[in-house]
């Protein structure tokens, strides 16, 4: 697999983003993670690590991947090369990276945005008590999947 | 050219560990490995360090890439290391200031093993 696949127009509907984001996702897991998605109905499984990237300019939103602690451990394992029950802090960085590059890989992928929609720097945060509230109206694309059997959840929310 | 220092400039600890791996994995006999988490860090190693190739992330806080680039051709023991971009900016515009600046080469995240080979061998020219 290849994470040079044709790009989209920018003006192909909206409705086509969330199999674009499917791919961006599954070629991440596939050439940095070594391990194959697969979708999963919705669930309602705790989840309590949350690696978020910002985007801003011609798109405006919030990437985030959502997973618990044993699939972070699992994906920062399957980077590393190491067992999951050797990952420490560096999981942190793992998901920032895998948000990262879910982000980017998407947005290279839709003509017009790789140019004109930048990436902040990721953000990671554990725990489930908080909400997020965009401050202008919003759409949000959410994929359910899996890795490796373990759920987590990838989340487009784009700003008007 | 077969024993190989390199200096992996990125603000991901666990991305550098993976470029480190994936030169191993591309047969690169890597001999030295200096890691920096951005630009001014990787300036101030190469004041202190030779190294034969960087590969260097464009989004880092402190000095990005393309600014650590800019600023390489002015550091004597550097200016001609080969230097490729790895990172998740893919626009055209970001290849071209990167390859203005003076970057040897363009490698987009996600990649393989076998792109870093591709993009790396011939600028070091190591047979492997």
């Amino acid at each position: 697999m290849s994470a040079t696949g044709a790009v989209l127009a920018a003006n192909t509907g909206r409705e086509e983003w969330p199999a674009v984001l499917e791919r961006a996702a599954r070629e991440v897991f596939e050439l940095m993670l070594g391990c194959q998605l697969t979708i999963a109905a919705p669930t309602q499984e705790n989840m309590e690590i949350t690696s978020m990237v910002g985007l801003a300019g011609k798109l405006c939103g919030v990437l985030s991947v959502r997973c618990n602690h044993q699939g972070g451990a699992l994906m920062a394992s399957k980077m590393l090369g190491v067992e999951p029950a050797n990952i420490g802090p560096e999981m942190s960085d793992a998901l920032g990276e895998i948000a990262n590059m879910v982000a980017g890989n998407f947005k290279n992928k839709i003509e017009g945005l790789s140019d004109s929609c930048m990436l902040s720097v990721p953000t990671v945060i554990t725990g489930q008590d908080y909400q997020m509230q965009p401050a202008t109206d919003s759409d949000a694309l959410e994929l359910s999947l899996l890795c490796e059997n373990l759920p987590l959840k990838i989340s487009l929310v784009v700003h008007h | 050219m077969e024993n190989v220092s390199a200096l992996i400039v990125d603000d991901s600890s666990v991305m550098r560990k993976i470029v480190e791996r994936s030169l191993r994995q591309a047969g690169i006999n890597l001999v030295r490995v200096h890691e920096a988490g951005n630009g001014a860090e990787a300036l101030s190693v190469l004041s202190e360090n030779r190294v034969d190739l960087i590969l260097c992330d464009i989004n880092m806080p402190i000095m990005d890439g393309l600014e650590f680039v800019k600023q390489l051709s002015g550091v004597a023991n550097a200016k001609d290391v080969p230097v490729v971009m790895i990172t998740t900016e893919g626009s055209e515009s970001h290849v071209v200031q990167a390859l203005s600046a003076g970057a040897r080469g363009y490698i987009r995240k996600p990649f393989t093993a076998e792109q870093v080979k591709e993009h790396v061998i011939p600028i070091l020219g190591v047979k492997v």
